[in-house]
């Protein structure tokens, strides 16, 4: 597998009125083409920020250090006209909210087009073609006359739809989606979920998929990493992450879901994390998770834990690493 | 019905929109609760779920049918103040930064649980102290404002302040999907405490279907205005009965690293305005029948539960 | 730590720090403090006028139309009055009048604006319609109108803007009155028991109150112009009273002698500037989304 996108020790550290705060604490992961990567977390985790920084969209005051290689070019270091360039063509987002995404009073045909012919340099006619046949890809019904329409017209699903078709046009070779379906109900959900891997497939497109729904995780992306506050915790190939996590934040999320198989008859209480994530500034100090762990230890609150390989393709930051399966 | 029924739905319709143009949200729904039992209320967009959890407390008017809550009727909200006998029936609203008024006080807002039905400020400032432990909140609390706290800790300022009414019956209309997932177990796991430890009823509306799953006792599956599914949680669940809530298990993604991809319910709820006939689940059916198309559904007891499928009711009566 | 504990902690250190990452605070937006700075200079000037003004503003006999010098610095207008003495006596009537009328335009609009939200129906619709009329006209046109029917008093004049002022504090009123009675907090104390009353006082009014401030430090500027205005056309202060739209319309009289209308004129200028910066950034400060907590990264 080639890599496209490799990131490394990314901080991004946001203006708040105490202060520069990190948002993002040196990360470190990569993405191959063709792969669906997923970034788990809760809010205040980051995965959003870390999103938003592919794109250079963070909000003004943001200061970053790292880099971010798509393709051994490093995006933090293009100016603001040429990363323009790379947004759209070469990175495309899609986001939670499809009402916001979509431009409300231009036909949808019109913003397929746009942005087609600004990035491809083709003709109006070949323009609208090619957005015909995307609708089509993205299974919208009928899509001469979707092209006429406007974006209210259609329900929530059809719009997220809509705008991953926009997010497709200028073939773009990693689409990032940010909670893609955590607005939309679930059989919807199931749909898109179904149509990225998809495209993913035929295009060869690689895939970062943010959400915090363990669920979605499980069912669309190969490998996974884990973040919080600003950090990594755990990142691996899913199914191993899954099954054998080896972060106790991991190992609570996983638990806090409502069990497929659980006995009794709908009274037992979910097992949640007890207190919540920390904002931005308020990170404890150590290992940022140490004050809700129920195996911390001394260490953990001193020393700033780092990723380290655990298993093939596994990091961990946990250096008691106290969920480690013993040879049985 | 037994006497620990404590609020009951009959018939219950409600319309919106202008006059010529009336959209049935909820079409005839049939539903008790009891007191100590959770109920939960599923469904995707369009259901109508939401509208029938606000008929069910009073915030809207119906089209048909009728509310009853300790026996006593449910009237809507209007111009005129809540009835005094209506006290006891509350809602834990869906956005905890929207249900609690950003410049009052927090121990004000949960004491208005008591003032407001009559009780003096220094009774409810007790209370307020005592419900803010109660959900797991320090007493500081009181003298602070919403905004000072994250979603889960103001959803359960919300529903101390319910609390502090001292309700029989608590209709929760997605109380939990603006939350954080820590604080969604947290705030799902008060819940069931508080219906336990106080005997409430609890009507949970909700579309994630694996807390409601975990948590109610009895479930029902709602569909274009229509409950299509009604039982016990594990019976629905374990062995769902009409196509729907089978198309509604199975597109549920499991966290188990397999990499499975959910199961697809092709295409679109249709407009509430113009319902399919017979069966308004008939053209996504996988198997739907002619007759589908011409009957209408009504609930009919198969296998321990309810369901309003004529083929699956059918196909299990005969011998 | 229990998870009780943890909470208590983050709830107190929460309760220590607004949670507000990106609207800077008052001390750090310049143009408020400059706003007043020099609204706070005006006040301190209107008040202590006859103390500081080196001559009786009245008083006509220094030389005619005298260019700005060490013993006048803004020079001498045509009846040879001190025309610095007679700026700093304007603000005495400028400054006090601008704030009568906002606050009177202010409690008339938000009554009218409040009765209509708060009923509906067809006293709403009353009462909106007559608001449309007023905004039907230009401001200037109907203070004219209004003021010369009256009689050119200065009375008459602030009559006259406050009769043009009360309609955008009425549709503010009632807009806010509208968005609270569906706010969600709202339905839940309904739920409660509570009464319109009720709730009218205890949830609506405190939500109100801010955009209602920064519509009425951001009109203050207009008044003001508005009643220099009225001055200027001479339906409002009468000679010889020293306020500064009727000084400005004796510059028009004596162009070449540029001080007589430039000095008074510069006064209104940085009087409606300066409201006009406070309520800008009053506005900033009140707006919902920076004023909320961030929600999620």
């Amino acid at each position: 597998m080639n890599e496209l996108l490799r990131v490394e020790h990314l901080s991004v550290a946001l203006p708040t009125r105490s202060g520069y705060h990190k948002a993002v604490d040196d990360l470190s992961f990569a993405v191959d083409a063709g792969e669906i990567m997923g970034i788990a977390g809760e809010s205040g985790s980051g995965k959003t920020i870390t999103a938003l920084s592919l794109f250079g969209l963070l909000p003004p005051g943001a200061r970053v250090t790292g880099s971010i290689r798509l393709d051994g070019t490093d995006l933090t270091a293009l100016s603001p006209r040429q990363l323009r360039d790379v947004r759209g063509r070469q990175l495309a987002m899609v986001s939670q909210d499809p009402a916001t995404a979509l431009h409300p009073i231009l036909p949808v045909g019109t913003q397929l087009t746009e942005h087609m012919r600004h990035h491809l340099g083709i003709d109006k006619a070949e323009a609208r073609l090619r957005a015909a046949a995307l609708l089509e890809t993205v299974r919208i019904p009928d899509p001469e006359r979707a092209l006429r329409a406007y974006p209210g017209q259609f329900s929530g699903g059809m719009r997220q739809r809509i705008a991953i078709a926009v997010a497709l046009a200028a073939e773009p070779r990693l689409l990032v989606a940010d909670e893609p379906t955590t607005a939309l109900d679930v059989t919807v959900q199931a749909g898109i979920l179904r149509l990225l891997d998809r495209l993913c497939r035929e295009r060869g497109m690689a895939v970062i998929v943010i959400t915090h729904d363990l669920g979605v995780m499980s069912a669309t992306a190969g490998r996974l990493a884990v973040m919080y506050a600003g950090r990594l915790a755990e990142a691996g190939p899913t199914s191993g992450l899954l099954t054998r996590p080896r972060h106790p934040y991991t190992r609570g999320l996983l638990d806090a879901l409502p069990h497929p198989g659980a006995q009794g008859e709908g009274t037992a209480p979910l097992v949640a994390i007890g207190g919540s994530p920390p904002s931005l500034g308020r990170v404890p100090d150590g290992c940022p998770f140490h004050p809700r762990c129920k195996y911390a230890e001394a260490s953990c609150a001193a020393e700033r834990p780092e990723p380290v390989p655990v298993a093939a393709g596994h990091l961990l930051a946990c250096p008691p690493d106290p969920l480690r399966v013993s040879v049985s | 019905m037994s006497d620990d029924t404590v609020l009951t739905l009959a018939g219950v319709a409600v319309e919106y929109g202008r006059r010529g143009q009336r959209v049935r949200a909820v079409d005839g729904v049939d539903l008790t609760v009891g007191r100590g039992e959770i109920v939960g209320l599923v469904g995707e967009s369009g259901c109508g779920k939401s509208s029938l959890a606000r008929a069910g407390v009073g915030l809207e008017p119906l089209a048909a049918g009728a509310v009853t809550f300790e026996g006593k009727p449910v009237t809507a909200l209007g111009r005129r103040r809540r009835p005094e006998y209506l006290r006891g029936l509350q809602m834990v609203f869906q956005d905890p930064y929207e249900s609690l008024n950003p410049r009052r006080k927090v121990g004000e807002i949960i004491a208005d649980g008591v003032t407001l039905g009559g009780g003096s400020h220094a009774d409810g400032r007790a209370r307020a102290a005592e419900l803010l432990d109660r959900v797991g909140l320090p007493a500081t609390a009181t003298d602070s404002y919403p905004h000072e706290f994250s979603g889960g800790q103001r959803q359960r300022i919300a529903i101390a302040r319910t609390l502090a009414a001292g309700p029989s019956c608590l209709i929760a209309d997605e109380p939990i999907s603006a939350l954080d997932a820590s604080a969604q177990a947290q705030i799902a796991n008060l819940l069931g405490e508080l219906v336990a430890d106080a005997r409430l009823g609890l009507v949970l509306v909700s579309h994630d279907l694996s807390v409601v799953r975990q948590v109610a006792h009895r479930v029902a599956v709602m569909y274009l205005g229509r409950i299509v599914e009604i039982g016990d949680t594990e019976t629905v669940w374990g062995s769902p009965q009409h196509p729907y809530t089978e198309a509604l298990v199975a597109a549920i993604p499991q966290a188990d690293g397999a990499g499975v991809l959910p199961a697809d319910l092709p295409g679109d709820v249709p407009d509430p305005a113009s319902p399919p006939s017979g069966c308004r689940f008939h053209p996504r059916c996988p198997i739907a029948e002619d007759s589908c198309r011409e009957l209408d559904q009504q609930l009919a007891p198969v296998a321990g539960r309810e369901i309003a499928c004529q083929v699956r009711a059918t196909v299990k009566a005969s011998p | 730590m229990t998870e009780q504990a943890v909470m208590a902690d983050q709830a107190v250190r929460r309760g220590r720090s607004r949670r507000r990452p990106l609207a800077p605070p008052p001390w750090r937006r310049p143009l408020a403090l400059a706003g007043l700075a020099v609204i706070g200079a005006w006040a301190v000037i209107a008040i202590f006028a006859p103390l500081i003004a080196p001559y009786n503003p009245l008083a006509q006999k220094f030389p005619i139309l005298a260019a700005p010098s060490a013993a006048h610095w803004f020079g001498t207008d045509e009846l040879g009055r001190d025309v610095f003495s007679r700026v700093l006596f304007g603000a005495r009537i400028t400054l006090p009048l601008a704030v009568i009328l906002i606050v009177a335009a202010m409690g008339i609009g938000a009554i009218i604006g409040g009765v209509a939200g708060f009923f509906g129906g067809w006293v709403d619709n009353i009462l909106m319609r007559v608001a449309d009329l007023v905004f039907a006209f230009p401001g200037i046109i109907l203070a004219l109108a209004v003021a010369a029917a009256l009689g050119p008093q200065l009375r008459n004049a602030v009559i006259a803007v406050v009769v043009v002022s009360w309609p955008s504090y009425a549709r503010l009123v009632r807009s806010l009155v509208l968005a609270a009675r569906s706010a969600q907090y709202v339905i839940a104390s309904r739920l409660l028991g509570a009464s319109g009353l009720r709730v009218l006082v205890t949830d609506i009014r405190p939500n109100a109150a801010g955009p209602v401030l920064v519509l009425a430090a951001l009109d203050v500027g207009n008044a003001v112009l508005l009643l220099s205005g009225l001055s200027f056309l001479g339906l409002g202060a009468q000679p010889p009273t020293a306020e500064w739209g009727a000084m400005v319309a004796e510059g028009t009289q004596n162009f070449n002698d540029w001080w007589v209308g430039m000095f008074p004129g510069l006064a209104i200028l940085t009087v409606v500037l300066a409201f006009n910066f406070i309520g800008d950034a009053l506005r900033d400060m009140l707006d919902p989304r920076t004023a909320r907590a961030v929600r999620g990264i």
